[in-house]
């Protein structure tokens, strides 16, 4: 059993490690003013520290007022997707050491979706986009089996990548079609249907792909790769939308 | 003010709600009221899996489970709805799957199944692979399947919109469930809602602690607002100390990576569950195996500078094995430590995990108001309730069986009841209560800080009550909830505005933590006895004659308006089993 490593990190942390940071927020409330602005706050944090700790220091204990979704604080529920210098991550899965902290943090709401308050953004157009995919498993059994459905590994490792999908927003809200054109799908509803029209127990594939070959469907994707890199879950979006454009053109999937 | 109308109202939208609510939406109007989005909720962190004895992969079979859940719940747990569960659990899976879940499969494509902690063979004898999985995220793809079902069924959600008060009305001297008070997080607007029947599904109670698995948002807010009408809360004093969260941080790495193979290790190397737990060393209970982790830690066998951890070591696992079976997990260790689990091991420490206690029902979820009255039109599932299928002590993947198993229950009951039942009348000014605790936390010119006492409330719970206890640790700590509850009514808030107004929030969010965190004190201390959870070092062993039963706690309100904590007990339903002593 090496350990090695690890005790160089204990040492370190033995020091004291905090260090001074700017966090530079991008603020709007409408209940006080129809414009938004930056405002920059300065903290001491330990650079191993997330984002989402930054965010807290400053709500606890200087300003209360900063407004922003977040649950889990470990990257699995999605609530805390924003655009930290000028990219989008998960605020809770983004650690300072690994942002630049030398220069100002620049913090703001994930863009494409109306901004509520601060970092909050209507996120009912995203989940409107998902709801339309049908993302639920369509059988046309009329004798629903008594055990479970059988499925090889290798059939249920054909979808696995797109099961991943924690709904944040990262990936649908980093495109720059969907910001030019919020009637596209987006990037996150596409991932959700092929993670059913890949599965071979379901039977609506061919549905779900006319609601893909729509017009606002997957042939506005331009294969920009934001989503690729946006994704907190390493999900291979632009992969899988190539996918579903595939699955369109042969009809096999 | 908004006044709704609904036949079946839910209170939260992680597993056991949306279990229950695709049950309730197809036999009767329903409204889930969920204070995140519902795939924001915690079930979702869930890792390892779900238990049934599908004997897919060996031997198994539903009274093998059972007795594994009561021995594991170290004989506190009801015994009949442990049967229920074990007996259920095998139906609830395989609805998952027909309901699209994508479980890991064996080479024959049945759902294939791995070991977890105290889950045996015959009583056990040796590890059994019970536990059904989706790689170490089997909780995620419960809560997106659940939610996938909801968009399927046409489930109304309210998002965003937090319960504040549970509304009572007394019919011939029966407390019966009016309806609820809550606030709409976007616009500050509060609203009622009207309905036959209410289900809490709300989830834990965790934030209390520092260290904890457990999200920002579980701060216990169904158990708060029924225990403030009168009714019990029980068993609150056993709390699940996991063996193994990221070191400071409390995040979960699953019991499945001991499952998979995983071992413990201390500062020697020592794979010191060996001398604890002979037969299922890394693999026995939760409650076992963190306080071997802190015995270690005590007796200078910790690891690191401070001697403050231990290792969790996967690095004689292959890394296909770990990239397969245990990605997310792996991926933590390197996001949040800048560890390689392929070559280093893992620094861990017990972390609070879960409330075997919580708002006590019967087998049908029917909430109580006291050891045997049921207050019609009242449900509870999940994390939030006492069923009791947990005891002084869950099993690992009996949680994500819990909520599909007495949320479908919870869901069919309510539903069914409130298709036969007349509404209720509303108390007179039903939100009197919310309004003017709102009002008040807005206007307040007090001068304590919410985010400090909170700060001091979970500092004093780690120090305190979690995996040792004494009844000089635990006075200490109600002697603080005491004080912090006195500042907390001097405590104001910046944000006065209408809109999302989270400073808010998170100051009722903590008024209800520090409610709950006394109720848990008192009870710890009125249990002079060592069972699952609940480990007393002035009272090492289990006292079977004075405390096998289940404690009952009440708030009292005296005439001049001082409050209390009153303290009752309800026996323990022994079908099969009788009490031995447990050993791993």
């Amino acid at each position: 059993m090496a350990t090695p490593v690890l005790d160089k990190v204990e040492a370190e942390s033995a020091a004291s490690p905090y260090i001074t940071v700017t966090f530079r927020i991008r603020r709007f409330n409408p209940e006080i003013s129809a414009e938004a602005v930056w405002e920059d706050f300065q903290l001491e944090i330990d650079p191993k520290e997330r984002v989402l700790d930054g965010l807290h220091k400053i709500k606890w204990d200087v300003d209360g007022t900063l407004t922003f979704r977040r649950s889990c604080a470990h990257g699995i529920c999605g609530s805390d997707a924003m655009r930290i210098n000028g990219k989008n991550r998960l605020a809770c899965k983004t650690l300072i050491k690994d942002i630049n902290p030398e220069k100002p943090i620049t913090v703001e709401p994930i863009k494409g979706l109306t901004v509520l308050k601060d970092l909050v953004v209507d996120m009912e157009p995203f989940f409107q986009a998902y709801r339309d995919v049908m993302p639920f498993l369509i059988t046309k059994d009329t004798n629903e089996p008594t055990r479970e459905r059988f499925q090889t590994a290798e059939d249920r490792e054909r979808f696995d990548d797109t099961t991943k999908c924690i709904l944040c927003a990262a990936c649908t809200s980093s495109c720059p079609v969907f910001w030019n054109d919020g009637q596209y799908f987006g990037p996150a509803a596409i991932v959700n249907a092929h993670r059913f029209i890949f599965d071979s127990r379901d039977e609506a594939g061919e549905q779900r792909l006319e609601i893909l070959n729509d017009k606002d469907g997957v042939w506005r994707c331009r294969t920009t790769f934001n989503c690729t890199d946006a994704c907190p879950r390493g999900i291979e979006v632009t992969k899988a939308i190539q996918e579903v454009k595939r699955a369109l053109i042969t009809r096999r999937f | 003010m908004k006044i709704h109308k609904y036949d079946t109202v839910i209170v939260g939208a992680g597993g056991a709600g949306m279990r229950a609510a695709i049950e309730a939406t197809k036999r009767s109007r329903t409204a889930v009221l969920t204070k995140l989005y519902p795939t924001r909720s915690h079930t979702g962190a869930a890792q390892g899996g779900m238990a049934a004895a599908l004997a897919n992969v060996e031997e198994d079979n539903w009274e093998w489970h059972t007795f594994d859940t009561v021995k594991g719940g170290d004989y506190l747990v009801d015994q009949d709805a442990a049967e229920i569960l074990a007996k259920e659990a095998i139906d609830s899976v395989l609805d998952l799957e027909k309901m699209g879940l994508p479980f890991n499969r064996t080479p024959d494509g049945t759902i294939d199944q791995r070991r977890f902690g105290g889950h045996s063979r015959n009583h056990g004898e040796a590890p059994v692979r019970r536990s059904c999985y989706a790689a170490d995220r089997t909780g995620h793809m419960i809560l997106q399947t659940l939610y996938q079902n909801c968009v399927k069924e046409g489930v109304e959600f309210f998002n965003e919109f937090y319960v504040l008060d549970q509304l009572i009305t007394e019919i011939d001297g029966v407390k019966h469930s009016a309806g609820v008070v809550a606030y709409e997080l976007a616009t500050g607007e509060i609203h009622i809602f009207q309905a036959k029947a209410v289900i809490y599904a709300s989830g834990g109670t965790g934030k209390f602690f520092k260290v904890t698995s457990n999200a920002h948002t579980l701060t216990g807010d169904g158990q708060a607002a029924v225990y403030r009408r009168g009714l019990p809360l029980e068993d609150m004093e056993f709390f699940q100390f996991h063996p193994t969260g990221i070191w400071r941080m409390g995040i979960l790495l699953t019991e499945g990576a001991r499952g998979e193979g995983g071992i413990l290790r201390n500062k020697d190397g020592e794979r010191f569950m060996e001398k604890y737990a002979p037969v299922m060393k890394d693999l026995a209970s939760r409650d076992v195996v963190s306080r071997s982790i802190y015995t270690e830690i005590r007796e200078g066998r910790g690891c690191g500078p401070e001697g403050d951890h231990v290792y969790l070591d996967l690095t004689h696992l292959p890394p296909e094995q770990l990239d397969a079976k245990l990605p997310d997990i792996t991926e933590f260790a390197r996001t949040y430590l800048g560890i390689e689990p392929y070559t280093d091991p893992i620094p861990i420490q017990p972390t609070a995990h879960y409330a075997m206690g919580g708002i006590p029902t019967n087998v049908e979820g029917e909430v109580l108001s006291d050891n045997t009255t049921v207050v019609p039109g009242l449900y509870a599932a999940g994390e939030v309730a006492c069923v009791s299928v947990h005891g002084a002590n869950r099993l690992g993947t009996n949680s994500l069986l819990d909520i599909n198993v007495f949320g479908r229950r919870a869901g069919i009951a309510a539903a069914e009841y409130s298709a036969k039942a007349d509404y209720v009348e509303l108390p007179e000014d039903p939100a009197e209560q919310v309004v003017a605790q709102v009002e008040q936390l807005r206007a307040s010119t007090g001068t304590e800080r919410v985010a400090e006492i909170r700060r001091e409330l979970q500092e004093c719970m780690d120090a305190n009550v979690m995996v040792f206890r004494t009844e000089q640790t635990i006075k200490t700590a109600v002697e603080k909830i005491a004080e912090l509850r006195e500042r907390y009514r001097n405590v104001s808030i910046q944000d006065k505005g209408r809109r999302f107004n989270t400073d808010l929030l998170e100051a009722i969010e903590l008024g209800n933590l520090l409610d709950l965190a006394e109720v848990m004190a008192v009870s710890a201390l009125a249990r002079k006895e060592s069972r699952g959870g609940h480990y007393r070092e002035d009272y090492p062993n289990r006292d079977d004659v004075n405390f096998m039963r289940h404690t009952m706690a009440y708030r009292e309100v005296g005439d001049d308006g001082t409050e209390s904590i009153r303290l009752d007990y309800k026996p323990v339903v022994q079908t099969r089993y009788q009490p031995m002593e447990r050993k791993y």
